[in-house]
C-alpha cells in the first residue's frame, strides 16, 4: 500500500495547527512585552538632559528628558527627524511634552545637580539644583546642600514641611519650590543601578497602592484596582448558585423536549448578546425599578436623594452576573452531561433518591466543571467596561466600597474599576502624553488581575480533580 | 414456547413472580410475554445472545427501566407477593430490597469506607461504630475485608478493577437487600477476579436469592442452580442448570449453548 503523501498525510495539518498556536503565543508575548515595556517602562528614572538650541529658534534652554524619535511630513513635502522632550513643569513652562527638530538641538550634556521632583499638583517639575552657570565646586556644594534639605524635609509628614526648595532652570531662571507639595524625588543623573532599581520599584509600589491624583494622570490605581476585584468577587457569589441552579434544572428536571432545548438555545444566544444592552436593561431594571423601589420603601426618609436609586457597586456586580449566567449554565451543564451514567444509576439502584442522587454524587462530580464556568465568567466579567458605566463605574470614587464603618461593605457606593480607568486615562485624559504611559500599565495590571483570579480557580479545580484521581487512569 | 416445561416453585421457595411481562422501548419490543418464578436463596443465570432482553428482564425487577425515555412495561412482577410494578410503589425502597450490580465496577469517587457506608448513610445510619461495623461485616461478606481493611479511607479509585467489583458487591448488600441482581459482573475483569467473583456469588447464594445475568456460559453452568434462555425478547427455556446445559428440551437452546450462534 501506497503512504499517503502530500496534504493527506497529514504533514500539512500538522504544520498549520502548529502555527496556529504560535502564531497566539507570539500574540501574547507582543501584548505583555508591550505593555510592560511602555507601561512598567515609565517608573525607570531616565536621564536628565539640560538641552541648548539653535539661537534661530529663540528657545531658551531647558532639563529634560528624550522620550522618543519620530519622523514627520512637512508642508513642502520634506520629512524632518524631532525628538519628543518631556519637560515637565507645566504650572511655569507649558506645554510639558514638546516634539523638537533635531537640526535645531544644539548641545545636551547630563548634569549631575539635575532633579525630577513628583508633585502633588501640576506633575512633575524637573530642574537644577544649582544654577547652570556657577563654578562647579560652588554648584556642587550648594546641590549637595539643597539636596540634604530636601531628604530632610521629605521625612517629616508633608504639613510640617515649612521650607523651600530653588529650583534653577537651564537658561539660569530661579524659583522657589515649597516642599510641602513634594510627593517624592529623584536626581537620576547621580544614581547607581542599585538605586534606581529601588526607587523603580517603590514608584511601581505606589502606583498599585496609592489612589488617583490629578484626574487621574498623576499617582496611582489602587481604587479602580480594588473595585475591580471586589465587583468581579460579588459577581461570582451571585451567579454560581443561579448558573449552577439553574443548569441542574434544565439538565436534571426539565423535561427534555423542544421546549427545553429551546430554552438552551435562548441561554446561549444571551451569552452573544452586546454587553452595552445588559448595561441598558441594569440601568432600567436594577437601578431605576428595583433600586427606585427600595429606596421608597425603606429610604423615603433620604428622598428625593437617591440611595439604591442610583448607579452603584451592588447593581453593577448583578448586572454582570447577569451577563455571565449563560456561560456560567452552559459549563455546568457541560459538566453535568459528562458524568457517566454508570454513577448515577449505582447511586439509584441503592435506593438513593433523585435528589439525593444529585446531592451526593453528581454536584461533587460536578464541581470542577462548575469552577470551570467560574474561571470563563470571571475572565468575561473582569475585562467589560461598557455596561458598568451604565450601573455604578465613575471616573473618581471619592471612597472605596469596603471601609472601616458600619455596615463595612457598601454596595450602594459608586466605584472605580480598571477597564474604565483605561478608557479614562486614554481618551478623556487632559494631558494625552503624560497619561500614556499609564494607560499600559494599568492595561497590564488589568491583564495580570484577571490571570491571578483565574490562576486561583483552576489551583482550586486542580486540587478538586485530583482528590479522587485513578492513579491509573 | 408455551409448550415448553416451565419450573414450578413453591410460594415458600419463590422470590420473584413474573408474569406476562411485556417491555418495549419507543414501541421496540425488548421483552415478549416472559413468564417465569425466580427461585429464593438459589442462584439464577439469565443467558442469551446480545440484545435478547436478559439485562431488561434484569431491570425490570429494581425498575431500572424507568429511568429510560419511551419505556412501556405490561404485565406483572411480584416481590413475595407484592406488585412492584404497580404505579404506587416506592421505588426507592423497592430498591433498597433488590441490590444491583453493574457490569462494568462503579464504585463513587470517595473512600473506599464512604462508598460502602453510602446506602447505610441514606437510610439515616450516623454512627460512626454501628457504621464501622456494618462496613467490615459488608466487606468480609464480599471477601474483600483483609485487602483493603488498613486503606479504607484511600480513594475507591485507586483500588483494581475485580477489587472495584468486589467493593460494589459490598456496597449493595450493605444494605441486606433481599434480592441480588448482578447484570455481567465479571465480564469487564481478568479471569482470575471472575474466579473470585465466581466464588462469591456461591457464597453469597445462601442468605440472598441472586440473579445473574451472563453471555458466558461456562460462568452460567459454573455459579447457577437455575438457568432462564432468552432469545430475541421471549424466554425460550427454564430449567435446573444441570439440565438445561446437558438435556436441553428446545431446540434453540441447543443450538445456543453448543455454540451455533450468539
Amino acid at each position: 500500500m501506497k503512504t499517503p503523501s502530500g496534504w493527506r498525510s497529514g504533514d500539512g495539518a500538522l504544520w498549520l495547527s502548529t502555527g496556529a498556536v504560535t502564531l497566539t503565543l507570539l500574540l501574547t508575548v507582543t501584548l505583555l512585552v508591550l505593555l510592560g515595556r511602555v507601561g512598567f517602562g515609565h517608573f525607570w528614572p531616565e536621564p536628565l538632559a539640560t538641552f541648548t538650541f539653535d539661537p534661530a529658534t529663540e528657545q531658551t534652554p531647558l532639563v529634560a528628558a528624550r522620550r522618543e524619535h519620530g519622523t514627520f511630513a512637512l508642508a513642502d513635502g520634506g520629512k524632518e527627524a524631532r525628538t519628543l522632550l518631556r519637560t515637565g513643569n507645566r504650572d511655569t513652562a507649558a506645554p510639558d511634552f514638546r516634539w523638537i527638530a533635531n537640526a535645531s538641538l544644539r548641545s545636551a550634556h547630563f548634569d549631575p545637580a539635575a532633579i525630577e521632583i513628583e508633585r502633588r499638583s501640576w506633575g512633575p517639575a524637573l530642574g537644577l539644583l544649582a544654577p547652570p552657570e556657577a563654578p562647579a565646586a560652588n554648584r556642587a556644594s550648594l546641590a549637595a546642600r539643597q539636596w540634604a534639605r530636601l531628604e530632610e524635609a521629605l521625612a517629616l509628614p508633608s504639613q510640617a514641611r515649612t521650607v523651600s526648595l530653588t529650583l534653577y532652570g537651564a537658561d539660569g531662571s530661579a524659583r522657589p519650590l515649597p516642599l510641602a507639595e513634594v510627593v517624592r524625588a529623584w536626581r537620576p543623573n547621580a544614581m547607581d543601578l542599585g538605586e534606581k532599581l529601588s526607587l523603580y520599584f517603590s514608584r511601581i509600589g505606589a502606583f498599585i497602592s496609592e489612589p488617583p491624583r490629578e484626574a487621574n494622570t498623576e499617582g496611582g490605581i489602587f481604587p479602580a484596582l480594588f473595585g475591580t476585584v471586589l465587583m468581579v468577587m460579588l459577581m461570582t457569589v451571585v451567579v454560581t448558585p443561579i448558573g449552577v441552579v439553574a443548569a441542574l434544572y434544565l439538565h436534571e428536571y426539565a423535561p427534555q423536549g423542544p421546549l427545553t432545548q429551546t430554552l438552551r438555545i435562548a441561554v446561549n444566544n444571551l451569552a452573544g448578546v452586546p454587553s452595552i444592552v445588559y448595561g441598558v436593561f441594569g440601568l432600567g431594571f436594577f437601578v431605576y425599578l428595583v433600586g427606585g423601589s427600595l429606596d421608597s420603601a425603606f429610604f423615603a426618609d433620604a428622598l428625593p436623594a437617591p440611595t439604591f436609586g442610583t448607579p452603584g457597586l451592588l447593581w453593577a456586580s448583578l448586572t454582570l452576573a447577569l451577563l455571565t449566567l449563560p456561560v456560567m449554565i452552559v459549563a455546568t451543564e457541560e459538566g453535568l452531561s459528562r458524568i457517566p451514567r454508570q454513577l448515577r444509576e449505582a447511586s439509584l439502584a441503592l435506593g438513593a433518591t433523585h435528589f439525593e442522587t444529585l446531592r451526593y454524587v453528581i454536584l461533587p462530580q460536578a464541581l470542577p466543571a462548575v469552577l470551570t464556568g467560574v474561571i470563563l465568567a470571571v475572565a468575561r466579567g473582569a475585562g467589560e467596561v461598557a455596561p458598568l458605566m451604565l450601573v455604578g463605574v465613575v471616573k473618581l470614587a471619592p471612597e472605596l466600597p469596603l471601609d472601616g464603618t458600619f455596615p463595612f461593605l457598601h454596595l450602594d457606593r459608586q466605584f472605580m474599576h480598571l477597564g474604565f480607568h483605561i478608557y479614562d486615562l486614554a481618551f478623556q485624559s487632559p494631558n494625552v502624553e503624560a497619561a500614556r504611559p499609564l494607560v499600559y500599565a494599568s492595561a497590564l495590571l488589568l491583564v495580570l488581575m484577571i490571570v491571578l483570579l483565574n490562576l486561583g480557580a483552576v489551583l482550586l479545580r486542580a486540587y478538586l480533580r485530583g482528590r479522587h484521581r485513578d492513579p491509573l487512569g | 414456547m408455551n409448550d415448553m416445561p416451565t419450573l414450578a416453585f413453591d410460594p415458600a421457595d419463590s422470590c420473584l413472580n413474573v408474569e406476562q411481562l411485556s417491555v418495549s422501548y419507543d414501541g421496540k419490543a425488548a421483552l415478549r410475554e416472559v413468564s417465569l418464578t425466580v427461585p429464593r436463596h438459589r442462584v439464577t443465570a439469565f443467558i442469551g445472545p446480545s440484545g435478547c432482553g436478559k439485562s431488561t428482564l434484569l431491570r425490570s425487577f429494581n425498575r431500572m427501566n424507568d429511568l429510560i425515555r419511551g419505556v412501556e412495561v405490561m404485565g406483572q412482577i411480584r416481590l413475595f407477593g407484592e406488585d412492584i410494578l404497580a404505579p404506587e410503589v416506592d421505588v426507592t425502597a423497592l430498591r433498597r430490597r433488590i441490590g444491583m450490580v453493574f457490569q462494568q465496577p462503579n464504585p463513587f469517587p470517595m473512600s473506599v469506607f464512604d462508598n460502602v457506608a453510602y446506602g447505610l448513610r441514606l437510610q439515616g445510619l450516623s454512627d460512626q461504630r454501628a457504621l464501622e461495623r456494618e462496613v467490615e461485616w459488608a466487606l468480609r461478606s464480599a471477601a474483600l475485608w483483609d485487602e483493603v481493611k488498613d486503606r479504607l479511607e484511600a480513594s475507591a479509585l485507586t483500588l483494581s478493577g475485580g477489587q472495584q467489583q468486589r467493593l460494589v458487591i459490598a456496597r449493595a448488600i450493605a444494605i441486606r437487600p433481599e434480592v441480588l441482581l448482578l447484570d455481567e459482573p465479571a465480564s469487564a475483569l481478568d479471569p482470575i477476579s471472575t474466579l473470585k467473583i465466581e466464588e462469591l456469588i456461591g457464597q453469597l447464594a445462601e442468605a440472598y436469592s441472586i440473579i445473574v445475568v451472563t453471555h458466558n456460559m461456562q460462568q452460567a453452568a459454573r455459579v447457577s442452580d437455575y438457568t432462564a434462555f432468552l432469545y430475541l425478547g421471549e424466554l425460550v427455556e427454564f430449567s435446573a442448570t444441570d439440565d438445561l446445559f446437558t438435556r436441553p428440551q428446545a431446540r434453540q437452546t441447543e443450538d445456543y449453548i453448543t455454540g451455533r450462534y450468539g
